[in-house]
């Protein structure tokens, strides 16, 4: 038991070693090229963390200034998805980036990484945080906007980069928690009723959630005396107790599963997911349970693949499960928002069967479902948002005609709603595609036949918005608004997010192209662990000091 | 000492668990302060508790000159007790809204209860 203080100071001292030995390049007069790269690196990696939060300090500073705050949002919002496009751009050519931050080597310091995988998530993130920040400036009330709408809503991107970038799990503990509280924000911003009941159950849930997520955090530690993923990667397969990793596998699955909202875990997600404005739930629906799913797909093929045949069995059990619950939830309800959120429900069973099946392919499907995810699940948010506006209501029997009073609209929801479904020529096509392949090659029918139903189903859900809210004449005792004021700034997310999907649908290869190099780096982990340890993985290993 | 840390771990998991499957959503909350201070002692005694020497360097050294204490856990610990107790009082705050809009906490009686106000047309 005496290992652990002994590895400590080891590590301790093998630490001051290392900065000494970095002392005398620092306080160099001339810098080399090398140095120079590495620090144009370290500050793209920061950036999309650093202009959110550069944004929220700039709004909240400019608080009686209305119009200014809105220029800063706008810019913040520009930035970063600037920012994350040249991450993007530079770990597509370079490899895996990760920067130490304070100089402290791995696995002391506090490390930030970006590998494919977290590089494109941030360019979505990026390109939703404009969209969607563009049509709140369009459809949200004044006064959520002088209580602060602006700051949390950068604090809350700020949250979600962090946790794409974070290099260790107590970093992703502590990202999760800013996204966690500014979400809270955000969902009771305004104070309605039914804000402040759905409120109750999300934020209860999610406490417990992020209870069990550092309880598993503690375990592991105990376990194995590191919190630095890439770390944990060497040292997990040589725990001597390979049940008790399993057993830390299953707190994490239920930490992240409710974060996820996969079945049976998902139940606050519609309880709450309808009640903010629309921007806000489109933000959070694009998001949020990505988050969760990214945590997944990060632990179950860095950390937790020691017993694959147990725990990703369970996983594809739980896909199955979310997918059908998820669309069958959706057919009970009537409103526009209620039907949506549980359709992330059942979309985020796909994700997690691609990833359960665990095959290069399947980890493929799964990242470029989570990509078209987002963008086509925020487009339907911010298209029922636009029905509201000229329809005036969510619930689907006070809906109608608004195919006859506006046929570009409708078009508008055809294109992410046919997506989701799983059409072709649109994104939601390749993505299911991919997984259905993955799952035929892996012999996994049940799991085949249930993605099949649940896209079925969905297809059907849609239909019924289509017919109700689009096809069907205007209930009698209702008119349609012009839309006025800024409906501009409500279409032209929309129109860019479509133009997305159809992109994607139409020109899949560049992202599949990405997806792919991303589940090469996530089944060969050696890349990871190399790029941040600094050392090869054999002899990281051989640096463990033993009992 | 190990042993009875993880005693009293697994007694107020035990607690906060009854608590929140409470119909009162004020004792829910309770159980995840419970629950919250149990998952601190798993982190306090995942780092093992085996000397009280506080980890300092001496003057003139590079490293400890004997085995310290672990810091790396109280570190934890402190970071998850400051952004526990914001959640909490963010929790707590909202339930007395919640309760002073619905006049109840009881979470049976509110999960009935209509989204919106009764004279308030779905709008």
């Amino acid at each position: 038991m005496s290992w652990l203080g002994c590895r400590n100071a080891l590590l301790t001292s093998k630490r001051i070693d290392a900065r000494n030995h970095q002392q005398p390049s620092t306080s160099a007069f001339f810098v080399d090229v090398d140095t120079v790269k590495t620090e144009r690196m370290t500050h793209l990696l920061v950036l999309p963390i650093l202009i959110p939060l550069i944004t929220a300090i700039a709004v909240l500073l400019s608080r009686r200034a209305p119009r200014l705050q809105r220029a800063w949002s706008l810019l913040g919002a520009v930035g970063l998805l600037g920012a994350t496009g040249a991450l993007l751009a530079v770990v597509w050519t370079g490899g895996i980036q990760h920067v130490q931050l304070g100089q402290w080597p791995a696995p002391f310091g506090i490390t930030l990484v970006a590998d494919v995988l977290s590089a494109v998530l941030l360019v979505v993130v990026g390109l939703m945080g404009l969209a969607v920040l563009v049509y709140a400036l369009g459809s949200l009330d004044a006064a959520r906007e002088r209580s602060g709408f602006h700051a949390l809503y950068h604090l809350l991107l700020m949250g979600v980069a962090g946790a794409f970038l974070a290099g260790d799990l107590f970093n992703l503990y502590v990202w999760f928690e800013v996204l966690l509280i500014t979400s809270f924000v955000l969902l009771v911003l305004g104070n309605d009723r039914a804000q402040v009941k759905g409120a109750v159950t999300y934020v209860l849930i999610n406490l417990v959630a992020s209870l069990c997520f550092l309880a598993a955090i503690g375990l592991l530690y105990g376990l194995t005396g590191t919190l630095n993923l890439a770390d944990l990667a060497v040292r997990l397969p040589e725990v001597e107790a390979p049940g008790l990793v399993t057993a830390v596998a299953m707190l994490f699955l239920i930490a992240f599963g409710i974060k996820a909202a996969v079945f049976p875990l998902f139940f606050w997600l519609p309880a709450a997911y309808h009640t903010p404005p629309v921007a806000v739930s489109a933000i959070f629906a694009g998001l949020l349970t990505k988050v969760g799913v990214y945590a997944l797909i990060r632990v179950f093929t860095l950390l937790f693949t020691q017993d694959v045949g147990y725990t990703h069995t369970l996983l594809l059990w739980v896909a199955v499960f979310t997918m059908i619950t998820g669309v069958l939830g959706a057919v009970a309800q009537t409103d526009v928002r209620k039907i949506l959120s549980f359709h992330i429900v059942s979309q985020i069973g796909y994700m997690v069967l691609g990833l359960a099946l665990f095959t290069p392919l399947a980890i493929l499907g799964a990242i470029f479902y989570v990509v078209h995810h987002i963008v086509v699940k925020t487009n339907l948010f911010l298209v029922g948002g636009a029905a509201h506006r000229l329809g005036g209501a969510f619930e689907l029997k006070n809906l109608g005609g608004l195919y006859r009073a506006r046929p570009g609209l409708a078009v508008l929801f055809l294109i992410p709603a046919l997506s989701l479904a799983g059409l072709p020529p649109l994104s939601g096509f390749w993505a299911k595609l991919i997984i259905l392949r993955a799952g035929v090659e892996a012999e996994a029918y049940l799991a085949v036949a249930a993605a099949v139903l649940a896209g079925l189903i969905t297809l059907i859900s849609m239909t019924k918005i289509w017919n109700e809210a689009f096809w069907k004449p205007l209930p009698a005792d209702r008119s349609l608004s012009d839309g006025a004021p800024s409906m501009a700034a409500l279409i032209t997310p929309i129109v860019v997010l479509a133009a997305v999907t159809l992109t994607i649908g139409l020109y899949a290869e560049p992202l599949v192209v990405l997806a792919e190099r991303s589940a090469t780096e996530l089944l060969d982990p050696t890349g990871y662990v190399q790029a941040v340890l600094d050392t090869p993985i054999e002899e990281a290993s051989a640096i463990r000091i033993r009992p | 000492m190990d042993v009875l840390l993880a005693l009293l771990a697994g007694l107020l998991t035990a607690a906060g668990v009854y608590l929140l499957i409470q119909r009162s959503l004020l004792r829910m909350l309770f159980g995840v302060i419970l629950l919250s201070n149990a998952v601190n002692l798993i982190l306090f005694v995942a780092g093992r508790t085996l000397r009280a020497t506080p980890p300092i360097v001496p003057d003139g050294l590079m490293a400890p000159a004997a085995a310290v204490a672990n810091p790396l856990p109280q570190a934890l610990i402190l970071t998850a007790i400051v952004i526990g107790f914001g959640l909490v009082a963010f929790a707590f705050v909202l339930l007395s809204r919640a309760s002073a809009t619905f006049e109840t906490l009881d979470a049976d009686e509110l999960a009935r209860l209509p989204e919106r106000a009764p004279d308030i047309e779905e709008n």
